[in-house]
């Protein structure tokens, strides 16, 4: 058998430098956040001839102008939903869809609310903690041990903090901008996180069962045993998002970059980070007793 | 929107959006956006409905003024000129104060009667507006027409309210689907209606429905890789998701926005990992049981973790779809929308996963034996 708890050092390492990093990026850069939380504006073009919405896109993105949709209406004019456009952008953006297709009328000029107020994010922020201490108490239920359940959350913090540390270097460096799919895709990860963590914990709790066998050899045992499935699931995984990552739409590029970095912090933090600390957790305890 | 001191419209404003949002979502997987707008110096609403084609319907569903009023009937004595009268003097106490009506039945009479919930402040104000109008009349008033004039029995505190009196059931329920539809803070009137596109550019949702089928189809293949014939059963279970979960979306109906999808995938990748879970473990029993009794059991023990993992995410589920509609949480909007696709998604997975692949399998491995 694998001796894994051994290498414990290798793994706060590891998380240690991705979660460092991440973090520095998002004290140093902070997070580029998107239309739906600053608000922007909508506008309505009607074009002499179509030109279709892509060219459109392109067309004002070059301009240095956020493009969060682009609609088609009945009557063949295009809606906008556009990022903080100031007045000489505003004259910007019609001269130079002038020179795609020809005569340009703005038939509508408006700056709209940001979508997703404060509020909603203050509102899910208090529905993560009540659902991390509902899952805390769950997991202590099943596996008869608050060890179990702290530990369980504190990888799901794990994942979180490598995520959006993580997001905040892709916005730095790409642009990637923290919308309403970013805090969905977060929320995706967290219970990703906890589901492979359970399935860690039960192969614990099975092999325990009339057996002496301290939580270190139980914890080994458990994890050479779903080391398979969590390679294989991890695998089903990004196979899905890296084809939707490579051929899907930019729409949904970061929405899948993210997801696809949780889940791979995810299935890695179910072993080496929540069984980690329930072992070093289980020493410590122990040392404590005998001294 | 005038009358509101400058300072309180733009929470004025926030109120009439997030009434609206509930209006339209009543069941928080239509997944419509709804912001404010300042246009000119005049204040919008902005409301996007996907999936709605009929604009007529659309404007039916988010109602376009009824702005609700409780009114104070002021006596005017007797003058010289005029003969005894009386005015109807508004009330601070509006449709935003309201919470709900709902139509009761009198325990002791069995008459059908109105009964009122008013939100925190709205209790405070009517405990005031009754307690100077005992004896008085208090009607209430919808779009300038008085829909009601019950009269003050007594002052009422705590916030809840009967209106009886002879109504018919069709009465009563009338009243209560006003008193609901009014709760409004200030009166709001349609400038614009226009159906669009998708928002997501055709060649963006070609492009992803492309990249989501190469993905399926690279995971199937995966699957058949690395369990043969079980991955074979896998896939199949994973059809019958797939058809079962795109069969309750119409019926529901869900809307099918980006959160939807991404609480869809991840319901997948449950189902599927409940699959690979019960192979690992069919793999590992194999070496000690015969082919039968391994299955059995393999199911039986990943069952365990299985419940108690699709448990933790359930409770996920419940916080953020807030089906209570606890205050201090989310009531609405995209995130209720992700929540209760992915408790859908874990419950059809659970009978796929479990329940088809399982019976697939005791069919299969029947056969096997025949062949033996």
């Amino acid at each position: 058998m694998i001796d894994w708890m051994k290498y414990r050092w290798l793994y706060l390492l590891i998380s240690g430098t991705v979660i460092i990093s991440g973090l520095f990026s998002l004290f140093k850069w902070g997070l580029q956040i998107g239309v739906e939380f600053k608000g922007g504006t909508s506008v309505e073009y009607k074009l002499e001839n179509d030109i279709g919405s892509d060219k459109i896109t392109s067309a004002i993105k070059q301009l240095g102008v956020e493009v969060t949709s682009i609609q088609k209406t009945q009557t063949g004019s295009y809606l906008l939903k556009l990022g903080q456009v100031d007045p000489t952008k505003r004259a910007n953006i019609q001269s130079s869809l002038q020179k795609l297709s020809g005569t340009v009328t703005e038939l509508r000029f408006e700056t709209i609310g940001p979508t997703v107020g404060p509020e909603l994010i203050r509102k899910t922020l208090y529905g993560l903690l009540l659902a991390a201490s509902g899952i805390l108490l769950w997991v202590a239920m099943q596996f008869r041990s608050f060890k179990f359940g702290i530990s369980a959350v504190l990888a799901m913090l794990h994942d979180t903090l490598v995520t959006v540390g993580m997001y905040s270097l892709f916005g730095h460096f790409f642009g990637a901008e923290v919308d309403l799919l970013f805090v969905t895709a977060l929320l995706t990860i967290l219970s990703f996180s906890v589901h492979d963590t359970i399935i860690v914990y039960d192969r614990i709790r099975e092999s325990k069962k009339g057996s002496s066998e301290d939580l270190y050899d139980l914890a080994n045992r458990a994890t050479s045993q779903t080391m398979v499935r969590s390679l294989n699931n991890t695998f089903v995984l990004v196979f899905m998002m890296v084809a939707l990552l490579l051929l899907g739409g930019a729409t949904i590029k970061w929405f899948v970059a993210t997801l696809l970095v949780g889940s791979i912090s995810g299935a890695y933090s179910s072993p080496f980070v929540a069984v980690s600390i329930l072992v070093t957790w289980d020493e410590l305890q122990k040392k404590f007793k005998k001294s | 929107m005038s009358k509101i001191p400058a300072d309180k419209q733009s929470t004025a404003l926030g109120g009439v959006r997030n009434i609206i949002e509930r209006r339209v979502n009543l069941f928080g997987v239509s997944e419509p956006t709804v912001q404010t707008s300042q246009f000119q110096g005049k204040d919008r609403v902005i409301v996007d409905l996907p999936g709605v084609s009929d604009t007529q319907q659309a404007v039916s569903l988010i109602g376009q003024t009824a702005q609700l009023q409780f009114v104070e009937v002021k006596e005017i004595p007797a003058t010289k000129t005029a003969s005894a009268s009386a005015t109807l003097v508004p009330t601070n106490l509006t449709g935003a104060d309201l919470q709900s009506a709902a139509v009761k039945f009198d325990s002791q009479t069995g008459k059908p009667i109105v009964s009122l919930q008013f939100t925190n402040d709205g209790g405070k104000k009517f405990e005031d507006i009754t307690g100077r109008n005992i004896g008085k009349q208090l009607p209430i008033v919808l779009d300038n027409q008085v829909v009601s004039a019950p009269v003050v029995q007594q002052q009422i505190t705590g916030g809840s309210a009967q209106i009886t009196g002879s109504f018919t059931i069709d009465q009563a329920k009338q009243l209560a689907i006003q008193l609901n539809a009014g709760a409004l803070p200030v009166p709001v009137s349609l400038i614009q209606q226009t159906s669009v596109g998708a928002s997501l550019g055709a060649l963006s949702i070609k492009q992803s429905i492309l990249a989501g089928i190469v993905g399926a189809i690279m995971v199937l293949l995966f699957m058949i890789a690395n369990y043969g014939g079980l991955g074979v059963i896998a896939d199949i279970g994973l059809f019958i998701f797939a058809v079962i979960t795109i069969a309750l979306y119409k019926l529901i109906p869900v809307t099918v926005t980006l959160p939807g999808i991404a609480g869809f995938m991840l319901s997948v990748g449950m189902a599927l990992d409940g699959n690979i879970l019960i192979f690992e473990r069919f793999k590992e029993e194999r070496l000690i049981r015969e082919y039968h009794q391994a299955l059995e059991v393999s199911f039986g023990r990943a069952w365990n973790s299985i419940r108690d993992a699709y448990a933790a995410t359930l409770i996920t589920c419940f916080v953020l779809a807030n089906p209570l509609d606890w205050t201090f949480l989310n009531s609405s909007g995209p995130i209720r929308g992700f929540a209760i696709t992915l408790a859908l998604g874990i419950f059809i997975s659970l009978f796929t996963g479990i329940f088809v692949s399982r019976n697939l399998l005791r069919v299969f491995v029947k056969e096997g034996g025949k062949k033996k």
